[in-house]
């Protein structure tokens, strides 16, 4: 199977790689998938006064197309509102990288990381959580 | 690292090929003339040296185009022809598709088939194997070597209880040949298949051992010329065929020799990577060919990690290298985990892998795994000593 170049430098040199403390007040934190189904994303944003997304981080355990897809995303949040975060859609990802067509749910998870994390922010400041469907993400 | 999925063809082999698809180019069916003779000759001098190396008569050797084809012609042609005495099949979940699919093809018509799961180590329970056994059970199929995980089965007390019962015993030796020590006037095995490019011969060609005494009969799958008994129609592939035979014959000449290197090289492997955290071994290490390793590396995902290391080729256990995202299902069989099974990899060493090339990938591997790891948040709870088991992940 080839891979693009942006999927291939993505995976080779992943953008932003690391943990925020989850306990912060400005930070939210998204895990999304299941070790059994081959994929788990953690996605952090670090949310100013501002409501501006000022960093954001990413650990990954899947394969290289849901490595690069969550690089990717903690480059495009950055610099955005959280409800601006919320406008990426994983077909933008899938798109970027040319997912080839078995690899649409790592951009499906991705998308669900940022919503994930937003919702976790949202949530420690008195906003109502929305749950995410697990549905599309996992064949169990 | 890959030789469980093919090998080269051994320069001696090639060799060895070559005059026959150029000057002997006769048809071995051609009795008529001194090419057709000479190809005849050639074929006859390779069945004697497959027959050897399991120590059967070379009358009990019928060419195919590989071990595929011996698996459908030995599973459906026994079927077939002994269906008059029951229509019930046993094998294990951790067969070679081309075995698994056939007896599910003749599930639709008609036949009822067990399908027995292993040991955790990988290995059949002979308690369990008498236990599946019904008084309509005509045929039992059971590999030798295990291709995933390199397991070895107990094919000679197999082979006893099948005979004692009466019932048709095929065994899958694809992956054994020249790895371990086959021999028919001992082992109670009716039908066995071989392949030529799982030990350094070429592609196209395999062979089905069917015994003679006690004789065994099999319904023909090619029809034609009546060639190979009438078993197998179709014109022998001379060269092919030579070059099965010289490959089994340098198998056989030099596999004591060649085992002990290489089991030398796969504990050098194992040591290298068992220095690591958290790595666990798929199958049993005792009932083992030295030429297969399969580890998984929990926390790290398969197919990522054969990402990393694209220049060194293994296989992945984590199917998520073909269409679909299934876990391998003989990993599964053995009761391993899905995480476990994502996380697996297949090494599979062979006549012209090196010390060096060994190093290299213990090498290799130690700083890929270490880097995803550090992206692995799996690995970051785990380290936090939290038990993923009592995570409620959002896709359960």
């Amino acid at each position: 199977m080839a891979y693009s170049e942006k999927l291939l430098d993505h995976y080779e040199h992943p953008r932003n790689v690391g943990s925020m403390d989850k306990d912060a007040a400005e930070v939210g934190t998204g895990m999304v998938g299941a070790p059994a189904c081959g994929d788990v994303m953690k996605l952090q944003i670090k949310v100013g006064k501002d409501g501006v997304i000022e960093d954001a981080k990413f650990k990954t355990y899947g394969c290289g197309s849901a490595i690069a897809s969550s690089s990717l995303v903690t480059e495009w949040v950055k610099g955005k509102t959280v409800d601006q975060a919320l406008e990426i859609k994983n077909t933008q990802i899938a798109e970027e990288l040319a997912l080839p067509p078995v690899k649409i749910h790592c951009s499906i998870l991705a998308e669900d990381a940022i919503k994930a994390a937003v919702a976790d922010y949202k949530s420690k400041h008195g906003a109502v959580v929305e749950t995410l469907a697990c549905g599309e993400n996992c064949k169990e | 690292m890959d030789y469980s999925a093919t090998t080269p063809v051994d320069p001696r082999v090639a060799s060895m090929m070559i005059p026959y698809l150029t000057e002997k180019f006769g048809n071995p069916a051609s009795r008529s003339h001194a090419f057709g003779w000479e190809a005849d000759a050639a074929v006859e001098l390779a069945r004697e040296q497959v027959a050897a190396l399991v120590n059967a008569d070379p009358k009990e050797i019928v060419w195919t185009s590989g071990a595929t084809e011996s698996n459908n012609l030995a599973i459906k042609g026994a079927a077939h022809f002994y269906q008059g005495k029951g229509k019930h099949i046993i094998t294990m979940r951790i067969e070679h598709k081309a075995v698994l699919d056939t007896v599910r093809e003749l599930e639709r018509e008609g036949f009822s088939a067990t399908y027995l799961d292993p040991e955790p180590n990988g290995l059949l329970d002979m308690g369990k194997f008498k236990a599946a056994l019904r008084p309509d059970t005509v045929l039992v199929s059971i590999m030798l070597v295990n291709n995933e995980i390199g397991v070895i089965q107990d094919i000679a007390a197999i082979g006893e209880v099948c005979r004692d019962k009466g019932i048709l015993f095929h065994v899958d030796a694809a992956q054994a040949t020249g790895k371990v020590a086959i021999d028919l006037q001992q082992l109670k095995v009716d039908m066995m298949s071989f392949s030529a490019h799982k030990t350094y011969g070429p592609k196209g060609i395999g062979a089905l051992y069917v015994r003679r005494k006690p004789r065994v009969r099999l319904e023909a799958q090619m029809h034609g010329g009546g060639h190979e008994r009438g078993m197998r129609s179709g014109t022998l592939p001379t060269h092919q065929i030579v070059g099965m035979g010289e490959a089994f014959r340098i198998a056989q000449a030099e596999m004591a020799q060649e085992n002990e290197r290489i089991r030398m090289l796969r504990d050098r492997l194992l040591n290298g990577l068992m220095t690591m955290e958290e790595v666990h071994i798929n199958g049993d290490m005792e009932q083992r060919v030295p030429h297969n390793l399969n580890i998984s590396f929990n926390f790290v995902e398969g197919e990522s990690l054969m990402m990393a290391v694209k220049d060194v080729a293994v296989s992945s256990g984590s199917a998520c290298t073909s269409a679909s995202l299934e876990p391998s299902y003989v990993l599964r069989a053995l009761g391993r985990s899905d995480e476990l099974a994502h996380s697996s990899i297949r090494f599979s060493i062979g006549r012209f892998t090196t010390i060096e090339e060994v190093d290299y990938v213990i090498e290799l591997m130690k700083n890929k795994i270490g880097k995803l790891r550090e992206l692995s948040p799996l690995w970051e709870m785990y380290k936090d000593g939290i038990d993923l088991n009592s995570v409620k992940w959002a896709a359960h």
